[in-house]
């Protein structure tokens, strides 16, 4: 058939079971626009900034499986979009990126709004294409879907000059998912690391089970539950990995390192074992490598090779799908009690429990994701932005499906709640979504509340207004004498006002004894929702182990009593 | 700490807009100096080879040639260094000359089984082939007759023996670390 390549690329959007896409126009990517109305099935939703429609296709992955696309015109229109990339590439998540782009004679000679899109997204992108003929736009879109979302998911950018929008061609849709490349990940596993993973953990006397985004990914939640509880292995989650596995399952140890539990990051200081699934031992996670897991032999278990050994030396390096490897080890595993260990862990957590102030009618932050966790009965999908709130709410919502946790990890880009919840809330109208701002994150990108607004995107937006930039004020709390240099608002915007403006509802809350009521009416209304929780400003999220630090340095809620701080103590 | 040594990687990659900036943007980011790089065709249409040498420990070369062969338009890479290969650079050497030191420079050239590709009123030009050293050993001999331009190629490597890393029918033999398992040298391409 006959098209031109803007109706080619619509065309192969929807051949990719592409449902929305998110983006603004410009005029480098103006014919593809105007070809839009002939695809109504293809539903373009307008954002306010390109950055936007990074992380509302973002979101729209996470929350879905589905993967997401954002479209922006070229020069400024591709660069604001960057952050979003990054932002998707460190964490893994598939996404097609369509940027507009000068005509292609008039490509190196700075014609307006020419950017060399290809060169700046060069290390953000896991890979590009330029277009330079209209009849390759089938193949490279089904490329482009193909490697973002096999192997190591990641973002793909497409950059799509003018002329070759309007460029008239045959469309030939390639039968093969890939026709010019020889993408192929390895997926299975070889039976002697198979045999000999096995062989650790039957030998292992204190092993735990990290379990990362990629287990999200890979699908692979059930397979780490069947082979913790077959071998009665506690499961310690990464960020991304929360929700990976239910937060109340009895083997269910949460989030290690700088700001996890302290059950979770002592259990690893004395494992022998660490069973690391779709996880790449991020800093945030290890502290100071030296220092890290002493005791452990690694079986590190992941897609992409250059993973395994990078930062934590693996005995057994296992590369392939973690559903499929893990499927491929269970039988080779004995099923085992681990009593002692089970027993120290439980020790653990009990001594080292979570604190949350208990100050009268004052609201802390703590508060606020218990009450939003409840009223959603663990249900929600649960965006973030970065920093404390995201902490507080990775250690207090309950979760209990899979797959709810959705932030920024990796890069933690400050901003990615607002448009990353409304791609959410688009994928999942079944779900309830919630997102967790910090008030300096939620000014970064506030402006897509107008998108929610113009589409009735349902998503509720609840603040967590400390008044400050609260994880770089506890930097200088405890590291800078208390000397808070630029991270203190003497004024933000009044919020409520703020949503008003937007044409959303916009709640305030301001104490403990009108949090249940305020979430549950925010919970229950139909639209959008903004709720400006004003909380104690001075709150610390704990626990803390400094940048570089080790388990040595673990830093606890002061106003806890000081417990065990070894679960080995009593053993 | 493990120590430094030189690393020689081959590359099959693909000739495609970008593909050097592509290689390049990695090396740059992991941190990794090249000391030389060398591309050209190879026996197969549609791909390049490269060969490039870098200083750095193992795990680092481990590293970049991991993270390189997840780029889509590398086709093969591996790190060289611990099989049995054979290197060969070339150099162009201009050196001043006069009637009184030609016959000396030509000299000297034959010793090392040169060649002279120019000749001018004051200067020739050398054509040397040979390893790094050999070509440094010949620039030694000839620098105080006043060396004025030097173009060298960079290392070209290829595995001795039928099968090595960098053929384009082959499969990865060897990760240089012990610890490194059978990762992605089992199929063409790995996955990350
Ligand atoms: C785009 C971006 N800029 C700066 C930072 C550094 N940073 C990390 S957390 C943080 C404070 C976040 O403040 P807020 O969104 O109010 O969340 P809070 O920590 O107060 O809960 C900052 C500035 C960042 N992560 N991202
Ligand atoms: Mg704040």
């Amino acid at each position: 058939m006959k098209m031109n390549g803007s109706q080619m690329m619509c065309e192969a959007l929807l051949r990719e079971g592409v449902d929305a896409v998110f983006g603004i126009p410009g005029g480098a990517i103006l014919p593809f626009y105007q070809t839009l109305p002939e695809f109504p099935k293809l539903r373009h939703i307008l954002v306010r900034h390109e950055q936007g429609a990074t992380h509302a296709a973002d979101g729209y992955f996470r929350a879905s499986g589905r993967v997401g696309v954002a479209i922006g015109t070229s020069g400024p229109g591709a660069t604001n979009m960057l952050s979003g990339i990054a932002c998707a590439l460190t964490d893994s998540v598939p996404m097609v990126c369509i940027t507009g782009q000068v005509a292609r004679g008039a490509i190196g000679t700075d014609a307006f709004q020419e950017t060399d899109t290809i060169g700046v997204s060069m290390p953000v992108v896991k890979h590009s294409y330029q277009i330079m003929h209209a009849v390759d736009v089938p193949r490279v879109v089904r490329e482009a879907f193909y490697i973002a979302r096999n192997g190591r998911p990641g973002p793909v950018l497409i950059d799509f000059p003018k002329d070759v929008q309007t460029e008239i061609g045959e469309f030939v849709w390639p039968e093969e998912p890939v026709f010019d490349t020889d993408y192929r990940p390895i997926m299975d596993a070889q039976t002697s690391d198979l045999r000999q993973a096995a062989q650790l953990i039957a030998q292992a006397q204190r092993p735990v089970i990290l379990s990362g985004h990629g287990v999200i990914l890979a699908g692979a939640s059930d397979e780490v539950q069947q082979l913790a509880e077959k071998t009665q292995i506690p499961v310690i989650t990464t960020l991304l990995g929360i929700s990976g596995i239910r937060s109340s399952h009895p083997l269910n140890l949460g989030m290690p390192g700088m700001h996890g539990l302290a059950s979770a990051s002592i259990a690893i200081n004395e494992a022998d074992l660490l069973i690391a699934v779709g996880m790449r031992f991020d800093d945030r996670v290890t502290g100071r490598l030296s220092a890290f897991a002493p005791h452990a032999k690694v079986i590190h278990i992941d897609i992409d090779p250059a993973e395994i050994s990078k930062n934590v030396k693996a005995t057994v390096g296992i590369v392939g799908d973690a559903k499929r490897v893990l499927r491929q080890l269970m039988p080779l595993v004995t099923p085992a009690s681990h009593g002692d260990w089970i027993a120290t862990i439980e020790r653990l957590k009990k001594n080292h429990p979570l604190y949350v102030p208990d100050e009268g009618d004052k609201l802390f932050p703590q508060h606020v994701i218990q009450a939003i966790s409840d009223v959603t009965d663990g249900h929600a999908v649960l965006v973030t932005g970065v920093g404390q709130h995201q902490m507080w709410a990775a250690h207090h919502y309950n979760f209990k499906e899979r797959g709810l946790f959705i932030s920024s990890g990796g890069q933690g880009t400050m901003g990615y709640e607002v448009p990353a919840a409304m791609g959410a809330a688009v994928a999942r109208p079944d779900k309830q979504v919630w997102s967790i701002c910090g008030d300096g994150g939620f000014q970064m990108t506030m402006y897509e509340l107008a998108t929610c607004a113009e589409n009735n995107i349902p998503a509720k937006y609840a603040i967590i207004n400390n008044n400050n930039l609260g994880m770089v004020k506890q930097w200088q709390d405890i590291f800078y004498k208390q000397d808070y240099v630029a991270t203190k608002y003497t004024k933000n915007p009044d919020f409520v006002k703020l949503a008003d403006a937007f044409g959303i509802l916009g709640l305030r809350c301001d104490s403990r004894s009108k949090l249940l009521d305020v979430v549950k009416k925010a919970n229950a209304h139909p639209g959008p929702v903004l709720v400006d929780f004003v909380v104690e400003s001075s709150e610390n999220v704990y626990p803390m182990i400094p940048a570089g630090q080790s388990i040595a340095e673990l830093m606890e809620d002061p106003r806890i009593k000081k417990a065990n701080t070894s679960g080995s103590k009593g053993r | 700490m493990e120590a430094d040594r030189v690393h020689t990687i081959v590359a099959l990659l693909r000739d495609r807009p970008g593909v050097l900036n592509r290689v390049a943007s990695v090396i740059r980011r992991r941190g990794f100096n090249i000391s030389s790089l060398t591309v050209g065709n190879c026996e197969t249409e549609g791909l390049s080879r490269m060969t490039f040498v870098v200083q750095g420990d193992d795990n680092i070369a481990d590293q970049v040639t991991k993270q390189l062969r997840k780029l889509m338009d590398v086709v093969r890479i591996a790190d060289i260094s611990y099989e049995s290969f054979i290197s060969r650079e070339m150099a162009l050497i201009k050196v001043r000359a006069n009637p009184a030191t030609r016959g000396e420079i030509m000299q000297i050239v034959d010793i090392f089984r040169a060649n002279i590709v120019d000749v001018s009123p004051e200067a020739l030009v050398i054509e040397v082939t040979g390893d790094e050293d050999k070509v440094a050993s010949l620039l030694g001999m000839v620098n105080h007759f006043g060396v004025c331009e030097v173009q060298r190629s960079g290392r070209l490597s290829m595995v001795r023996g039928m099968i090595g890393a960098g053929d384009s029918t082959a499969v990865v033999t060897r990760s240089p670390n012990g610890h490194i398992p059978e990762v992605a040298v089992e199929v063409d391409r790995s996955g990350g």
